[in-house]
């Protein structure tokens, strides 16, 4: 089985979101960039689904030079191979594009990634891939098993699951509990250093709704603290104050 | 020309969020234009309940009654609504943002050639180019994105905009949809849902408890406050990844997204990760007994105390003023 896992380059979730240039550019001074924690879930359920299939894993970023680092860590986490798109991920549309390209010209029978990357949120690429290749995709995916050919998924709803059964090829945007995160160890990091990453030009430009302009929430008032023997006035502030009751 | 909207539905019953999105699409068209507004609702659901989505502004409801559309299979339902969407040759497509929804809509940005928006937290700017402002960093700023396509998809963020319930009952017309044996390529096997609850992703109050509640013994006092307030239960993510609580109630940056009018957190200290799952709540409270606590700087009401004093007080205040 011939697996390829998509991910995004992204700021740690503890990063302190800031802006430069007249808010048009992100402020990456002193953030830490890691995989994409969805598609860190992603990847080892991959790892696990190679180990067991005994096929290859490879892992592709549409992303500049910086993303290397990250691409290295995925391949001591157990990928066999790296692809870079050497471009910044400008929309969902542009990275669905490359994907779909180098992801056909691979011939992979699952494609995963995480369910959303975590500095734009969208959740789409995988369904675009999806769509361009005409292949099922499939959405936030919490288990995945795969027997030959066919595949059983579980997908959270609202409230809930649903259970669902498909067959290879398919693409899917994972989140937990669909595998532990894997930290690489000693022997994952040294072999990383010799694994192929190969570094391929984007197949288009084409872009359709590109960021232009970030800015930050308004800062938040303080806090007003009601006494714990006085409860009713929590209520009533609420009621009176907040208007949400 | 019109401005169509995705319905999403769960056993007949139309969700509110979609209707969210109708009143949305109402005054999206009002601003650039487009008509009038037609909602897509597929699968097994009654006449009222349709008629009713004109409540919130809609114009025409175009009903795909196959009941092989009652599951939300993904590849059907995208099918199903590129079809209305060229039937009426829309041009915007607006849905609300959910598992499903996301789902089909990047689909069908691929079908439509339809730059699609997600997370949109306001009414776009359409005099001159076309700017959305959209949520980012999982509510920790917002993004201003222009869309260059002629089509376009919106997925709406909850409460982006008042639901306004005022219109006239919809005009129902039957929709035959063509669906192929591809597009139920895969099957949903069975579904697991809370029933009878209100569902976080849309409650307009959530009660929410962390691992200062000590074991999933104790979340009786938490169901109890729910129940008083309409609200839906939801937990920290130590307290699934313990398995005191379902995964689905998980809030936060890798759990469930959450915008109620009142987010109420309880023993639950306010870890920037669960922070990125709720800073899009109109109104927080928090209840905790270590003042500081990282959550009441976030907070916009507060009770320093033992979760296990203030909560059973608090839930006869509830009781006695609603």
């Amino acid at each position: 089985m011939k697996i390829l896992v998509c991910i995004t380059h992204v700021p740690d979730t503890t990063s302190k979101i800031q802006f430069t240039a007249d808010n048009t550019k992100f402020d990456s001074t002193g953030v830490q960039y890691i995989i994409g924690p969805y598609d860190d879930y992603a990847l080892a359920r991959a790892v696990e689904l190679r180990d067991q299939a005994s096929g290859k894993l490879t892992v592709l970023n549409v992303g500049e030079a910086d993303s290397d680092p990250t691409l290295r860590k995925a391949l001591a986490i157990g990928a066999d191979e790296a692809i870079r798109v050497n471009s910044a991920p400008k929309d969902s549309y542009f990275v669905a594009q490359q994907i779909a390209h180098y992801a056909k010209e691979g011939a992979y029978d699952l494609i995963l990634m995480g369910r959303e990357s975590i500095d734009f949120n969208g959740g789409m690429v995988h369904g675009m891939v999806g769509e361009l290749l005409g292949i099922p995709s499939f959405s936030p995916v919490m288990k995945l098993d795969v027997d030959g050919s066919s595949v059983k998924m579980a997908r959270e709803i609202e409230g809930g699951k649903e259970m669902l059964e498909a067959s290879l090829p398919l693409i899917a945007g994972c989140q937990e509990p669909i595998a532990e995160w894997k930290i690489p160890n000693m022997r994952g990091i040294m072999s990383a250093r010799t694994k192929p990453l190969t570094v391929v030009e984007p197949v288009s430009q084409d872009t359709q709704a590109e960021a232009s302009k970030y800015e930050l929430p308004p800062a938040k008032g303080a806090v007003k603290l009601v006494d714990k023997d006085n409860v009713a006035e929590l209520v009533r502030l609420l009621k009176n104050e907040a208007k949400v009751l | 020309m019109s401005i169509l909207v995705y319905i999403e539905q769960a056993e007949g019953k139309v969700k509110k969020t979609s209707l969210e999105a109708v009143s949305f699409a109402n005054a999206l068209a009002g601003q650039t234009g487009e008509g009038d507004v037609v909602a897509v609702a597929l699968g097994t659901i009654g006449a009222e309940e349709l008629a009713a989505i004109g409540k919130a502004g809609a114009a025409k409801v175009l009903h795909g009654a196959d009941s092989k559309l009652d599951a939300g299979v993904i590849q059907a339902h995208a099918s199903a609504v590129a079809q209305a969407f060229n039937q009426i040759g829309a041009k915007t497509l607006v849905l609300a943002k959910s598992s499903l929804g996301d789902a089909v809509a990047a689909r069908l940005a691929i079908k439509l050639n339809a730059g699609l928006v997600s997370n949109v937290v306001e009414l776009p700017k359409t005099d001159g180019a076309y700017i959305v402002k959209r949520s980012i960093y999982t509510g920790k700023a917002f993004a201003e994105t222009t869309v260059t396509t002629e089509n376009k998809i919106l997925a709406v963020k909850k409460n982006a905009i008042d639901l306004k319930l005022d219109g006239a009952d919809a005009q129902v017309e039957n929709f035959d949809v063509a669906l192929d044996d591809a597009d139920f390529a895969s099957k949903i096997t069975s579904t697991e849902r809370a029933t009878g609850d209100v569902l976080l992703p849309e409650a307009d109050i959530v009660v929410s408890g962390g691992r200062g509640l000590k074991g999933p013994e104790n979340w009786g006092m938490v169901e109890e406050m729910a129940k008083i307030l309409g609200a839906a239960t939801a937990c920290s993510k130590p307290v699934s990844d313990l398995g005191w609580r379902p995964h689905h109630e998980h809030v936060g940056q890798t759990g469930v997204k959450v915008a109620p009018t009142l987010y109420i957190a309880i023993g639950i200290s306010g870890a920037i990760q669960h922070l990125a799952g709720v800073n899009s709540s109109k109104c927080i409270v928090v209840i905790n007994k270590d003042p500081d606590a990282p959550f009441f700087k976030a907070a916009d009401y507060g009770i320093v105390g033992d979760a296990f004093e203030v909560v059973p007080k608090l839930n006869e205040a509830f009781k006695a003023e609603l």
